[in-house]
Parts: structure tokens; sequence; C-alpha cells
């Protein structure tokens, strides 16, 4: 075996330094991107997953109605109004839906928001497809000023058939200072 | 080479100097007790607030940081280093080497406990008070909503983690190197196969937990967002990254139990301790288990199913070995010549009440029932039936074991019965009820619950009094051996005694196996 010193017992404790080291640099360069990249593939966590939906032949379920609640909230010190125009809809699978969020913001400056979504229950994640969302991009908006942002689904017909409800949430998150810093680079 | 062989210094600096492995096992011993009086102190108020429903005594800010403190100080202060300071004792004596590998390492690792805990006890006169957000300390309530003194906190955590890390490299390299000749491992004692075993998980996981306060520090003081999910980070991790520590922490608190529970039950028993080796692969077992079913205490974050699934299976599969354990205990009593001295007395209460809480734990493991169970005053049954009744029981029938060698006098007998039956009712009482308001669907960490629980929870209030006033009789007890209890020479205190160390004086000289004792 492998001998660091001449001594066992300072060979031993060197040794047991050495693990001590790298399971502190484990829980760092290991844990911490392995549970992103899990998350990412398995499409856990809540979010729908970044993959584009390629549209397949649309058969609209009429048999089946799905209902679609919306949740909106801000995070934690986030001035701005927010929410869904409806508290839920009532869609067939297949069929294209649009409904529209409303933000506003307040304060006398302008700000950038950022909307981040999160499905549950999370087995019917990868049965819902957003063909266009206004959470795909930053919200930027004048001081006192509002606007109305669109949301597009289609809720898959493969959908399973105990799924009676999804309940889609936002939160809006204020990232004016990363938007002003990545602008302030350029 | 004469200077070697002095007995101890005179005075203050004989603590403060020391690299013996005995008087650095007492240091650990008391300063264990000490925390465990303090933490007690901490459990005492929060039950005096859920005596009655309603808010009585205290807000319910101070509350949160009383079940903080307390939960933080009994693991950390109390059990951790209690079981430390026997390793120190007894290791050296039970696998016949002079002292620990690593004496001066040994003095540094017990002198950074006391400023990492008077510093955590100090967060309580700060500004916005102590930590508050559970001895789990989960983010973002420990970071975004903690109080400034959470960077105190993290810091305690960072001394403690290095005190234990020190401490378990000292035992690993002890066990490794300094065994007398002819003691294999196959003929250790089954404290010290623990004891190697827990060594290894901690040095294993305590970076871990190293790890997830330092991603805590940088979350408050350096802008990153770990566990923040405005910044892209999420609060789930910091769950993966505790529990991975956690799990084996629960398992390194209970291992050097059962090692004293198998060291004991023999003697009082007259008989070899049945089914050794299957002892020491069972307790192998058990910690390589303990790595793969951290996600047990997250059941509720929204795992996928085949991740409950998975480790459903995995923390049912631990309780096989723990039941070989059980059993191998029980047979090991069948037809002995028993004799029911305190120390016994106290690993049969181990005995029963650690299955109890066993079983619990399987309750729990089923996830799907989880979903009610989880944060409920049943979890907090379930813990403290194997960390009180299991480790605290066991360091309890170790220190009546032992004391008479220690220090050559005979503790009280009748004392010890009374400390023990005291005990037992008293936690019985505090804690049994609270599976059942725990299954109506009562809370933990809330100072404040509905009418109905409030029977149940008088007599829990009620018993952890009893059980605190009985700690006091102990304290009393211990004392009055020390001072004067009644004298002893004998080698072996107990006729059914094995092991090389009761083939030394009574009490142990300062110095033991200066040269290595033959092992048959
Ligand atoms: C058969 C063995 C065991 C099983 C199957 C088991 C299972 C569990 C499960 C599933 C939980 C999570 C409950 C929840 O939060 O909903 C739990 C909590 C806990 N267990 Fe065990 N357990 C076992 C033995 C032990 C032992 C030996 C200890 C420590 C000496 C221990 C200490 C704890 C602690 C401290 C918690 C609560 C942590 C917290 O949330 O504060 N368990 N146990
Ligand atoms: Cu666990």
């Amino acid at each position: 075996m492998l001998q660091l010193s001449k001594n066992p017992t300072i060979d031993t404790a060197v040794k047991l330094a050495g693990v001590t080291v790298a399971m502190f640099a484990f829980v760092f360069v290991v844990m911490v991107p392995l549970y992103n990249v899990l998350c990412d593939v398995l499409g856990i966590n809540g979010k729908t997953s970044g993959e584009a939906y390629t549209a397949v032949e649309v058969k609209v379920d009429t048999g089946r109605t799905i209902k679609i609640q919306f949740i909106a909230s801000n995070n934690a010190g986030m001035p701005w109004e927010f929410g869904a125009t409806v508290p839920m809809m009532k869609v067939h699978p297949g069929a294209v839906n649009d409904v529209l969020f409303f933000a506003k913001n307040p304060m006398p400056s302008a700000m950038v928001a950022q909307a981040i979504p999160s499905i549950s229950p999370t087995r019917a994640i990868e049965y819902f497809h957003k063909t266009e969302c206004f959470c795909f991009n930053q919200q930027p908006l004048d001081g006192e000023s509002s606007a109305q942002m669109p949301l597009q689904f289609i809720v898959d017909q493969d959908l399973p058939a105990d799924i009676k409800t999804i309940t889609l949430s936002y939160t809006l998150f204020d990232v004016t200072d990363m938007a002003n810093s990545a602008v302030a680079k350029r | 080479m004469g200077d070697h062989h002095h007995g101890p210094a005179k005075g203050l600096t004989r603590w403060i100097t020391t690299t013996n492995h005995k008087d650095i096992g007492s240091m650990y011993l008391w300063f264990s007790f000490a925390m465990f009086i303090l933490g007690g102190a901490f459990a005492m108020i929060i039950r005096a607030e859920l005596f009655q429903p309603g808010l009585q005594l205290v807000e319910p800010g101070f509350f949160n940081q009383m079940t903080t403190m307390h939960g933080l100080v009994m693991v950390f202060g109390a059990i951790m280093p209690s079981f430390v300071g026997l390793a120190n004792w007894m290791i050296p004596m039970m696998i016949g080497a002079p002292d620990m590998a690593l004496p001066r390492m040994n003095n540094l690792s017990f002198w950074i406990l006391p400023p990492s805990f008077i510093m955590l006890a100090c967060t309580l006169f700060m500004d916005g008070g102590a930590p508050q957000a559970g001895w789990t300390f989960y983010a973002p309530l420990s970071t975004t909503y903690a109080p400034p003194s959470v960077t105190f906190f993290i810091f305690s955590v960072h001394l403690l983690g290095v005190s234990s890390i020190m401490g378990s490299i000292n035992i690993i390299a002890t066990v490794m190197n300094l065994r007398a000749p002819g003691m294999t491992y196959m003929k250790m004692p089954l404290f010290v196969w623990t004891w190697l075993i827990t060594a290894f998980l901690l040095v294993a996981v305590m970076p871990v937990l190293a790890g997830a306060v330092t991603m805590m520090l940088m979350d408050v003081h350096f802008g990153t967002s770990f566990f923040s999910a405005a910044g892209g980070g999420d609060p789930v991790l910091f769950q993966h990254v505790f529990w991975f520590f956690g799990h084996p922490e629960v398992y390194i608190i209970i291992l050097p139990a059962f090692g004293v529970v198998s060291q004991i039950i023999p003697t009082f028993s007259r008989k070899r301790l049945f089914g050794y080796d299957s002892m020491v692969y069972a307790t192998a077992s058990i910690a390589f288990l303990s790595f793969i079913v951290w996600a047990h205490h997250m059941f509720t974050v929204g795992m996928p199913v085949a991740g409950e699934l998975f480790f459903m299976y995995a923390t049912m599969l631990i309780a096989v070995p723990t039941g070989v354990k059980v059993f191998n205990w029980v047979t090991t009593m069948w037809r002995g010549s028993l004799t029911f001295e305190t120390p016994m007395m106290f690993s049969i209460g181990f005995l029963i009440l650690f299955t109890i809480g066993g079983f619990t734990g399987l309750m729990l493991a089923i996830a799907p029932v989880d979903f009610q169970y989880h944060d409920s005053y049943f979890v907090v049954a379930h813990f403290h039936y194997v960390m009180v009744a299991g480790a605290i029981f066991s360091m309890s029938a170790a220190i009546y074991y032992w004391l008479p060698k220690w220090c050559g006098r005979m503790y009280n007998e009748k004392m010890g019965q009374l400390h023990f039956w005291v005990s037992f009712v008293g936690f019985n009482l505090a804690f049994f009820p609270q599976h059942f308001v725990g299954l109506a669907g009562m809370p933990r960490r809330i100072p404040d619950y509905a009418l109905q629980f409030t029977d149940f929870n008088m007599m829990s209030s009620i018993g952890a009094f009893i059980y605190g006033a009985a700690q006091i009789l102990f304290l009393y007890n211990v004392i009055a051996t020390i001072v004067s209890g009644k004298p002893t020479s004998e080698e072996k205190t107990w006729e059914g005694a094995e092991g090389l160390e009761w083939t030394v004086a009574t009490p142990a000289p300062y110095h033991t196996f200066e040269t290595p004792p033959p092992v048959k």
C-alpha cells in the first residue's frame, strides 16, 4: 500500500486528512453540479424541460376537460403587481390555449423582472407544453407603467387520465441589477 | 528518560497542557455533561411553554431559538463529545496501548470545543438572538431570514467539525497502529469496533457538514446563491447536502452506544457476547447503508416516485442489521445468570426503548405514510427514543460501569437504581404521549397548539421535568462517588467482566500498558 511516512501513525493520519479534504471538495465539485444536472435531465424540480416542443398532429380530445389553475406571486422585496387575468381555465388536451398575465411596475424608475415557472403535480410537467411564454424572456417595464404578458400552451393528449387539475405557478423576481450589469459589460 | 514517568502536573496547567488520554477523556466527559445541563435547561423552557396551550412564558421567536439551541447543544455538545471522552478513556485500555496515537492533537481537539460552544451560546445575547431555524437549519430560514448571529453559528460549526475530525483521525490511528501484539481486529472489544467504524463515518461526513455551512456563509456574505432560487440556486439542495451528513450523523451517535451495551450485557449475563462476528458485520453494513438513505428525511420535497421507492426500501433495509444486533443482545441474555446492577438496568432500558424507536423509524420509512407523519410530534418521539433512550441511556450505563475503575470508588447502588427508575419513568412519560399527539396532527417546533392536545402535552412536560431532575441526581451520585464513595481496589469491579481494561489496577493508574500486555 501507498506509504506516505515512515511512522505508521503519521501515515494513517495524513491519509485520513486527505480523505477529509477530498470529502470537503466533493460537496462543491460533485454534489452541487450533480444535483443541478440531475434536476435538468430528469425534469424534476417543477421546471418545464428546456427542449422545444415539436407539434404532433393535433387531435383535440374533447372527451376530457383539464382544469388549469394559475398562481402568481412575487419573490421577497419585489414591488410589482403581478397576476393572471383569469384565475383558472378549463381546457381540452390537444387544444391551443391563450391566457394573459398582467404586470405593473408601481415604482418611479424602470425595472426588469424575470418570471420562474413551476408546475404541479410534477408528473404533469412533461405533458405541459408552452409554445409561447413571457417567462422565456426578461420583462422590462418603465416606471409606473404596466404590460399584458401572453402565454400560449398545449396540454398533451397523452396526459395520464388521473390528472384532472394542473397548477401553473409563477414567481416574479427582480433582476434589475443583473440586467444592468450585463448591459454595462457590453 | 525519567521525566516520562512522572504523574500528572499540578493545578490548572495540568488540564490545559495534558496529553494524557485519561485526563482528556475526563475533560470531554465533564464538558459534555455541562452541555447536557445547558441543553437540558433549554428543553425545560420548551416544555414549560408547552405545558398549556396558548403563549405563556416566551415569545415565539425565542421559542424557536430554544428548539434550535437545544438540538444543536445536545447533538454536538452533549452526545458526541461524551462518546469521544469514553473513547479516549477506554480504547487505549481496551487494546493495550499506552495512550492515543496522537496525544498533542488530542489535546487540541478537546480545547477547540469549549470556545466553539461558548461562541454558540453567546449568540443568545446578540442582536436578533440566536439561530432559530432548527437544529437542521434549513435554508433559506438559516440564510435569507437568519439573524446576524448566523455567522457566529457557522464559525462554531466549523470549529466543532474540525474538533471531531481530529478526534476521529486520532481514534483510527490508535486502533490501526497501537494494538497490543496478538490483538487482532477480530479480537477487539465491540466498543472499539463500533468506534472505529464511527470514526470513519465522521471523517467522511463532517467535511460535508462543513461544506454545507460554508455554502451558507457564502450565500449570506459573498453574494453566491447556492440555496437561493432568486439567483438560480435551490433550497432543496441544502436539504440534500445536510442529510447526506445528517443521516450518517445519527449513526455516529448510536454506534458507540451499541458498542457500550455490547460490553455491558455480556458482563451481567456472565456469558460471552452472542454472535460477535455478526455484530461486527452488522455494524459495518449499517455504516455503509447510512450513506444511501438520507432522503427519507425529505419524502415530501417532491421527489420522483422512483426516488421515494429507492429511499424507502433502502431505509427499511437498515432494520435488518439493526435487528441482528437486537437479537444478539437478547440471545446473550438468554439463559445467562443475570444480575441487575445499574449499568445492566440502563442497558436493558436501552434495549427495550431503542427497539421501540427503531419500530417508529420503520413506520416513518414508509414514504406514503410519512407524508402524514413528517414534521409532526411523531418524529420528535421517534428520535428521542433512539437518541435519549438510545445514546444517553447507554452513556449513563457506561459511566456506572467504568466509574469504579476510573476513580477506585464504588457508586451508591441504591442511588443508581433510583436514577434509572426515575429516568425510565420520566422519559416514557415525556415521550410516549408525543407519538399520539403526533399521529393526531400536532406539528413539531411550535410554541402553541390546539386544545385537544393539552392533556398529552401536560403529561409530556411533567415527564420531561422528572427526567431532568433525575439527571441532577446522576450528577450528585457521580460527584459523591468520586469524593466519598466506598474505596475499591479490586481489578475486576464486576466478576463477569472480560477485557484488558479489567487487568490494570483500580483506580486505573495515570499510565497504563507502557509495555504491551500479552493477549490470549
Ligand atoms: C431502524 C432504524 C431507523 C429508521 C428506519 C429511521 C427512519 C427515520 C425516518 C424515515 C425519519 C424521517 C421522519 C420525518 O422527518 O418525516 C427519521 C427521523 C429521524 N431519525 Fe430515525 N430512523 C432509524 C433510526 C434512528 C437512529 C438510530 C437515530 C439516532 C440515534 C435516528 C435519529 C433520527 C433523527 C434525529 C430524526 C429527525 C431529524 C429531524 O428532522 O430533526 N433514527 N428516522
Ligand atoms: Cu435518517
